[in-house]
């Protein structure tokens, strides 16, 4: 009997593996944030922060914040040298003009036509969707990052999104903290899954088509 | 060069009349007009439609507010133009129960607009939004073999913004990611309001290190009083 547990963690150590050596990243707030925390020491990937700035570095030690340097979620940040401050509309022309090679977002909703759903819910919750719909339209690799389940049980994972979409046909990888998808022609593509897990326990824990790969493996991050 | 009038936050508030559009700079409070905003909530001025990225932070429990949460919560906005309403509660309640109209605008599609306001553009074309909500009741206009969104060039009224510096005859100095939508506002409204930290005399500023030209600015406001 396996019991899933939530775990954030080994989604942002998974993700991180993802880059390589200068891909330009932009990690949404929240679980997206946390993957700057795992990066392999001998990759070096520029993050976008699209308040305006390349370069992100870490969170500001305390007692050095800037009020003139946040990150988009209003956290004090520091930027690394050889990074550079513009304003909106060149930060979203850096975005949309597919500068940008991968975006890491998290998600209510995603489903598998890559369809994502994630500003919205009617009626209960309407943050807005501030800049991921131009980040999800514009990056070239879209990377949505998830626990599996809700708090109700039911998976993340759709075979078509409920919710008002964030963007359509989009999303080319879902991870998880069950395991690692790739989205393409109308279902999810199992390549790893993660301990104690297994592909049978995945395709039958999630409402979604899931094809398991030939090549599908247990990932080595525990 | 001409000096532009320093006037007092006060009265640039007095600038801001019943039924403007109101453009404001800053992104949670990075990089917003502090000071003008407050005078404005002060004055008390109501039916404002708000152009800015958010309607700000309010924290009721940590009792912080930033940007234009305080005149979210008076009650001043009848229509708000932004892109993220999640760290302001208030806002959601007053578009929940009808109080205030809430037109949420992609990030980049919002800027792009205020910019093609400022920068004599019929409109811009862009894929964000398509297939969803956004796209709603938009002209749709296909280039080669893309189909693109029109969005329509969003100006206003006045620019409530926020820089560094400024020399006397208005040209602005922004830092780091307190920039923004500063700029593009500044273009983008019949009457420019800038609130600086520092006022320097023309030839102070580098030609080479203005962001924001002279030309766009009316007035100027010291932070922190004159």
């Amino acid at each position: 009997m396996i019991e899933y547990v939530e775990n954030k963690e080994i989604i942002a150590r998974r993700i991180a593996r993802i880059f390589k050596t200068g891909d330009v990243v932009n990690l949404g707030i929240g679980l997206p944030t946390l993957v700057a925390n795992y990066l392999p020491e001998d990759v070096t990937v520029i993050l976008q922060s699209e308040n305006g700035m390349l370069g992100l570095g870490p969170a500001a030690a305390p007692g050095t914040e800037d009020k003139d340097l946040t990150n988009a979620g209003n956290a004090p940040v520091t930027i690394l040298p050889g990074g550079c401050f513009f304003d909106s509309a060149t930060s979203f022309g850096i975005i949309r003009g597919g500068h940008v090679d991968y975006t890491a977002l998290g998600i209510l909703e995603v489903d598998q036509e890559g369809n994502l759903a994630n500003y919205k819910i009617p009626g209960k919750m309407v943050p807005g969707m501030g800049g991921a719909m131009d980040l999800v339209a514009g990056s070239r690799v879209v990377i949505a990052a998830t626990t599996h389940f809700e708090k109700s049980g039911a998976s993340k994972l759709k075979r078509r999104c409920t919710l008002p979409l964030t963007a359509a046909r989009e999303v080319d990888i879902v991870v998880t903290d069950v395991g690692y998808f790739q989205v393409l022609g109308g279902k999810f593509r199992l390549l790893e899954w993660f301990k104690p897990y297994n592909p049978e326990w995945i395709v039958e824990k999630t409402d979604a088509d899931i094809e398991v790969m030939g090549t599908c493996r247990c990932s080595d991050i525990e | 060069m001409v000096n532009k009038p320093v006037i007092s936050a006060t009265a640039a508030a007095a600038l801001v009349k019943e039924g403007m559009t109101v453009q404001v700079g800053g992104f949670l409070g990075c990089g917003s007009p502090d000071d003008v905003i407050a005078a404005v909530v002060a004055q008390g001025t109501k039916k404002l439609t708000l152009v800015c990225n958010d309607s700000g932070i309010l924290d009721t429990k940590g009792g912080r507010s930033t940007s234009v949460a305080a005149l979210v919560a008076n009650r001043q906005f009848s229509r708000m133009i932004v892109s993220h309403i999640g760290t302001n509660p208030e806002t959601q309640r007053q578009m929940n129960s009808g109080e205030t109209e809430v037109v949420l605008v992609p990030q980049g599609t919002l800027a792009e607009r205020v910019r093609a306001a400022g920068n004599g553009l019929g409109g811009i074309l862009t894929r964000t939004g398509l297939g969803t909500e956004v796209a709603d009741g938009k002209q749709k206009i296909a280039v080669g073999d893309h189909v693109f969104l029109l969005e329509l060039p969003l100006p206003g009224d006045v620019a409530l913004v926020k820089a560094k510096r400024a020399d006397k005859a208005g040209n602005l100095q922004y830092s780091k990611t307190a920039r923004n939508f500063n700029p593009l506002m500044a273009s983008a409204c019949a009457l420019v309001i800038a609130e600086v930290e520092e006022i320097v005399e023309i030839g102070g500023i580098d030609p080479d290190q203005v962001h924001t030209p002279s030309i766009f600015v009316d007035y100027l406001v010291k932070a922190g009083g004159i």
